[in-house]
């Protein structure tokens, strides 16, 4: 049995997690990274992603994590994050509907279009179908 | 002496203003449970923002990063967070005088979250920056999101050197204390000993992925943005709450002035009654004597 730690999942809003787990996955801008108990402390940035957490007894809970990020210390875990749903939350109908309008934002390339935001919001939409879809 | 009428008229309209602010007292106090509500469920994410933030800095040993620094320009930005309306007691008044208190008017641009703030400063001479009254009504992470971008541009542009924040407090539905915060350059005072028996912060190194400008580049943003949401919630609900004592005690000043009000009127009406039978009784002993 992996050691635990504490992990908090914090949003403007509430306390999205708080408890001990043995593992948590996640992914930051450089990649997806694990972080087990007993990390050297990192700070890194959250890129929208699927969180994993590995609960005490082996279960994993799964949330879609949006920007923020992440402070590791060797015994505490903790993501600050803009936005936080559990797939209960998640409306699949409008993230199939943000897909497709940042798919068609990408395609046509209109002038003025902020790439880099439709990009993010094709991502997002991703995170949010991919969280509930497992 | 007034008579009958003048006090009786000067009753009624005391009378309708007392239903008046008896109505906007109800309303706080409804409103102000909703926003206290809200200001608490955010308040662990804008503590840990901040604890985050002083262990980030305090680990990182001497990192030379722009937003650590105070910009190139004398000129400072003042985030003013008041009210739309008045009728809050001292409430709008408290932010405006802290802030003409603290920051020259010559040198500071306000950007007014609050109508009642952006008047105030403007009539000091106050340069407006900005105005973001609707915000109030209704605070969204988003909107201190869009904030802090604006903020942060002009800062990187060197237009202002220095980002205030001034807000309200909320202790309790009474106390609620006017606050002017430093958010850029970032100056975290060492925080005591921490209470709930954290992780002793231990000076290791901190690793930044990638780098410790990328992190800090993409953290003061937000760090900023959760405090100006923080403070947009606890100004709204310090608002409230001011309003509610405020028209508490204008409500109950009402009742004392209608209670004197009843007692000269009727006095008064004694009085007419009294003289009216005087004069009749003088007028039967005339004709029978």
């Amino acid at each position: 049995m992996a050691e635990l730690f504490r992990l908090k999942v914090v949003t403007p809003d509430r306390i999205f997690y708080d408890g001990d787990v043995s593992m948590v996955e996640l992914t930051t801008t450089e990649g997806d990274i694990g972080v087990y108990a007993n990390h050297i402390p990192a700070t890194a940035i959250v890129a929208p992603g699927l969180l994993k957490i590995h609960g005490e007894d082996g279960q994993v809970q799964k949330a879609a994590l949006m920007s923020g990020f992440i402070e590791i210390l060797q015994r505490q875990v903790t993501v600050m994050a803009e936005v936080a749903e559990w797939p209960e939350d998640i409306d699949v109908k409008r993230a199939e509907e943000a897909r497709i309008r940042a798919e068609r934002r990408l395609k046509d390339r209109y002038p003025g279009t902020d790439v880099m935001r439709a990009e993010l919001a094709l991502k997002r939409a991703i995170v949010r179908l991919e969280t509930k879809a497992k | 002496m007034a008579t009958m009428r003048d006090i009786k008229r000067r009753r009624d309209s005391i009378q309708s203003t007392e239903q008046i602010t008896k109505a906007m007292k109800l309303v706080a106090t409804v409103k102000l449970q909703k926003s206290r509500t809200k200001a608490e469920s955010a308040k662990p994410y804008f503590d840990l923002m901040y604890d985050t933030m002083s262990s980030i800095i305090s680990r990182s040993g001497q990192i030379r990063h722009r937003y650590l620094q105070a910009g190139g320009s004398p000129k400072k930005a003042v985030i003013a967070i008041t009210s739309n309306r008045g009728l809050a007691g001292g409430y709008n008044n408290n932010i405006v005088k802290l802030v003409n208190g603290s920051l020259p008017a010559e040198d500071t641009v306000v950007y007014a979250i609050g109508r009642k703030g952006r008047d105030g400063l403007a009539l000091r001479g106050f340069s407006i920056g900005g105005d973001y009254s609707e915000v109030i009504n209704d605070p969204l992470y988003q909107d201190a999101a869009e904030l802090t971008e604006v903020l942060l541009e002009a800062f990187t542009r060197g237009e202002i050197g220095e980002i205030y924040l001034a807000f309200t407090s909320f202790k309790n539905t009474v106390v609620h204390i006017p606050t002017l915060l430093k958010l850029l350059p970032v100056e975290l005072p060492e925080r005591e000993g921490k209470a709930d028996g954290a992780e002793p912060k231990a000076r290791a190194i901190m690793d930044y992925e990638p780098d410790d400008e990328t992190v800090l580049d993409a953290i003061v943003p937000k760090y900023m943005s959760s405090l100006i949401y923080g403070a947009l919630l606890e100004s709204l609900a310090s608002e409230n709450g001011a309003r509610m004592t405020a028209m508490d005690s204008a409500t109950s000043n009402a009742e004392e002035m209608i209670e004197d009000l009843s007692l000269q009127y009727n006095r008064a009406r004694q009085g007419a009654i009294t003289q009216e039978l005087t004069e009749i009784v003088a007028g039967a002993n005339a004709i029978g004597g």
